[in-house]
């Protein structure tokens, strides 16, 4: 047995193998190196919905990167300056127009924010289609979701740091949804805000908050997660552990070093995806008005409501649901359901791993019953998330109201229509479809 | 599963298909003709920039659509400003609400701000800058189709002439202005063309730009293929 | 690099030109970030030209006016001035302005472009404080008794003639720098651009 670090790390005589022998009695960088790349051991029948993992890690650093870059020239100051314009709003403009290449950093990051929840929603929805929050992959679920919360708002906060028209009064509105929570409701939203308005002390905590608490918070998860990852292993299409097969050194029969195999692969997926993030910087950097609202260069008004405020598209599934609850009941007004729902329909998330009694994790051997539900419930999150661009009009209600129901029966009824569901066996290992 | 996805890609679709009630015309589409763009930049010095602002805009930025420094100097500035000073103006936004009820929003932006589900922003102000008539009812004596009570009188009413509200809700020319309707209409369009490029003045670079760097990812994307496959060899 | 039979030779091919393009990429990544730090279109205004009258200035007077947030002074300097300075010689580190402190065109004995008119950043060179003017001479100015006239940094006592030379035995190492300028008249000079660029 070696008596110290000095003794179990050998070098092979070259320079490299002297410098990683020295660091390697000191830190565990080839231990890492080998446990979470080189013999993380995944497996072998991965689709293309396996990208999104990784593209949200690589979203992630461009926010943060593109993000230290504005934030050097980006003042969160709601005072007006001598045109007549908030300090913050005209600093947006500043980088967009004076700063060497601001522009291409804004359009990183504000595209950015949007990627980050398209390719988080293809996250999720991948382990929704292969159970990968099932036994044992609870707690890599459960950091995901908190992560999905930290994402929620971080983009809040973000958004209202432009001061636009639209970051003003959509931050005014749901400032206002803590109101609705009794007693301390109104205290508490006044307290949000610390001020009686949206004003300079909330564009400064939030710009606090954007930039160093939940970034800060983001990066822990991101980090459990993996590591919770890495302590069970992926799930894969099949559902199925390939850990129950391994060869005569111990390595899964059906598993792969992650390093160099999907690392090359993931390169190919970060390409392919660079290429849509380019089309819409350079092409269409608005979105048509989804990503960088048309409103919003507008700079706030805190006198003049626009005509119709929407949250941005990442939010609308929610937002429906908050204006899906119009009658009261229990003694509770449908304001404060609604603020209930709408809290409920993000968290019951946390509980997707107890409420699938399936005999089958991936939907390839689930039968009708579960794959309706999930066509169903995906369907449901379209139309909650269209309607909630729209302005409400009773037809519109009546449908966010049937989608909100449908949604919350989603998980509700998960483990009476899992456990019923015509199940075919799964396979003893894995396939390629 | 591919039924599934077809419903959710056509989900978006639906997005498009609620009911329009502002009709726009289309706008003269003038990105990188700097002729007209050189017309729109003095028309818009010279009717807009006393009561507007552009206070983003530098006026040395105006090299973009082929200016020289001297050029702007010597036609679109007043004595005593720099060429690299912001487009702002001497009225105070303070004084401005006393004489106009609203002072008259900063113009930077406006192309971009002004763009809905309707049409373009360009395509909203050339409708605008369009529809002006006769209105007693308003303390300007103008009336706007586009925005309703607008509190910016026609500034370019000599110009174009004089329209009243006719049957049917259209507009009609009863008093020719200095220009024909279709001189308006093209130095409308100059205007607007401009009003856009001022909105973002990096985007024509940034479109040009863009097809260098899908260029490179396509090159890289090649290679990164090729490694894939190279490597996956072992796996299948 | 080597290839021998251990390793797989087109795949090596294929890594190094792999990362070579994506090298490049990243490179070419980085350009936007790095050139985000330099002065914005704002800063460049700030700093661009200014323009000064110096049809007021009356000889043996000095005005300041500021470029770029730096005092530049401009020096009416009459016969007498002149004459003291071309008498200090040895007693300047660097009287004939050989290092690069000055455009060409301000590299001659009175470091200017008109002899009268002395045009100078009024920045020490030791560590950047601005040294007062004492023009008097002799013991009068109160920094030395045969004092020619010229500038004292109160920071660390270094002198400086009328030209913006330094003496020796000082701790400023260099002269004061004369920026970029030209006259648009005679009575009219431009400050942070010359004749020959910009």
């Amino acid at each position: 047995m070696a008596s110290s670090n000095f003794e179990k790390f050998k070098s092979d005589g070259t320079v490299l193998g002297d410098v990683t022998e020295w660091i390697d009695a000191r830190f565990p960088m080839t231990k890492m190196w080998k446990e979470h790349l080189s013999e993380y051991y995944a497996p072998k029948n991965f689709n293309f919905w396996y990208f999104f993992g990784s593209l949200a890690l690589l979203v992630l650093v461009n926010q943060i990167v593109t993000g230290i870059f504005l934030t050097m020239h980006f003042k969160p100051d709601a005072s007006l300056n001598a045109s007549g314009v908030p300090v913050a709003f005209a600093s947006v403009e500043y980088i967009m127009r004076d700063v060497p290449w601001g522009w291409l950093i804004r359009y990183m990051h504000s595209t950015g924010a949007s990627a980050f929840f398209i390719v988080v929603y293809l996250h999720m929805f991948r382990g929704m289609l292969y159970g990968s929050y099932r036994k044992p992959r609870e707690l890599v679920w459960i950091f995901g979701v908190l992560i999905y919360l930290c994402l929620m708002a971080e983009g809040f906060f973000g958004y209202l740091l432009p001061w636009g028209q639209m970051s003003y009064w959509g931050a005014q509105v749901i400032v206002n949804l803590f109101s609705a929570i009794p007693v301390i409701g109104p205290d508490l939203s006044l307290y949000i805000r610390g001020d009686f308005v949206v004003g300079d002390a909330t564009l400064n905590r939030f710009f606090s908050f954007h930039v160093i608490a939940v970034p800060f918070a983001l990066a822990g998860l991101v980090v459990a997660h993996i590591l919770a990852l890495h302590e069970v292993g992926s799930n894969n299409p099949d559902g199925v552990e390939i850990k129950k097969n391994k060869d005569a050194n111990g390595i899964p029969l059906d598993g792969i070093p992650f390093h160099p195999y999907y690392t090359v692969k993931d390169i190919v997926g970060v390409v392919v995806f660079l290429m849509v993030f380019a089309v819409i910087i350079f092409f269409t950097p608005e979105g048509h008005g989804y990503f960088l609202e048309y409103n919003n260069f507008f700079p706030a008004d805190p006198l003049k409501t626009p005509p119709h405020i929407a949250p941005v598209w990442y939010y609308t599934p929610f937002y429906s649901v908050l204006r899906a609850n119009t009658v009261n009941f229990f003694w509770i007004d449908a304001k404060l359901w609604g603020v209930i729902f709408m809290g409920l329909s993000v968290m019951v998330f946390f509980f997707l791993p107890w409420l699938d009694r399936s005999p089958a994790k991936s939907i390839r051997y689930r039968g009708p019953l579960y794959k309706g539900a999930l066509a169903i419930f995906i369907v449901c999150f379209f139309i909650l998330g269209y309607l909630g661009i729209l302005p409400p009009t009773p037809g519109r209600t009546l449908v966010s109201q049937i989608c909100t129901i449908l949604y919350f029966a989603f998980f509700l009824l998960m483990p009476i229509y899992t456990k019923l569901d015509k199940c075919q066996p799964e396979p003893d290992r894995v396939t390629f479809k | 599963m591919k039924k599934l996805l077809l419903v959710l890609l056509s989900a978006p679709l639906l997005a498009f298909a609620s009911g329009a009630e502002l009709h726009l015309d289309k706008a003269p589409d003038h990105s990188g003709d700097y002729a007209a763009l050189q017309t729109g930049a003095k028309i818009f010095v010279n009717y807009c920039l006393n009561c507007h602002s552009a206070s983003y805009m530098r006026y040395n930025r105006l090299q973009d659509i082929g200016l020289s420094e001297a050029q702007i100097r010597d036609n679109l500035m007043l004595a005593g400003n720099k060429v690299g000073d912001l487009m702002t103006i001497a009225m105070q936004r303070a004084d401005a609400k006393v004489w106009f009820g609203a002072a008259p929003p900063d113009l930077t932006l406006i192309a971009r701000a002004r763009s809905s589900e309707f049409g373009s922003g360009a395509d909203w102000l050339y409708t605008y800058l369009r529809s002006f008539y006769r209105d007693d009812q308003r303390p300007t004596g103008w009336n706007n189709v586009v925005f309703e009570n607008v509190g910016m009188p026609h500034v370019l009413w000599e110009l174009q002439g004089d329209q009243a509200m006719g049957q049917e809700h259209k507009l009609e020319l009863v008093r020719p202005g200095k220009l024909s309707p279709a001189e308006y209409d093209e130095m409308v369009g100059d205007l607007v063309g401009y009003l856009s490029y001022m909105g973002e003045p990096v985007s024509e670079f940034r479109k040009h730009l863009g097809v260098v760097v899908l260029i490179a990812l396509t090159v890289i994307f090649v290679f990164a293929y090729a490694l894939k496959r190279e490597y996956w060899k072992d796996v299948h | 690099m080597s290839c021998d039979e251990k390793v797989d030779c087109g795949r090596r091919r294929l890594i190094v030109a792999t990362a070579t393009v994506g090298g490049v990429a990243g490179v070419a990544a980085a350009v936007p970030f790095l050139a985000s730090f330099a002065p914005s279109e704002r800063a460049k205004s700030a700093g661009a030209p200014v323009e000064a009258d110096i049809s007021k200035l009356a000889p043996g007077q000095m005005m300041t006016v500021e470029w770029r947030g730096k005092p530049v002074w401009i020096i009416h300097r009459t016969k007498e001035m002149l004459d003291g300075m071309a008498k200090l010689g040895d007693k300047l580190v660097d009287p004939n302005s050989e290092r690069h402190q000055q455009p060409d065109y301000a590299k001659n004995e009175h470091r200017s472009i008109k002899p009268e008119y002395m045009v100078a950043i009024g920045i020490c060179t030791h560590l950047g404080c601005s040294p007062s003017d004492k023009f008097k001479t002799g013991a009068e100015s109160g920094v030395d008794a045969d004092w020619p006239g010229g500038f004292l940094c109160p920071c660390h006592g270094s002198t400086f003639d009328l030209a913006g030379r330094v003496y020796k035995n000082k701790p400023a190492p260099d002269n004061l720098e004369v920026p970029p300028h030209k006259y648009l008249s005679d009575a009219r000079i431009v400050i942070g651009e010359d004749t020959k660029g910009a």
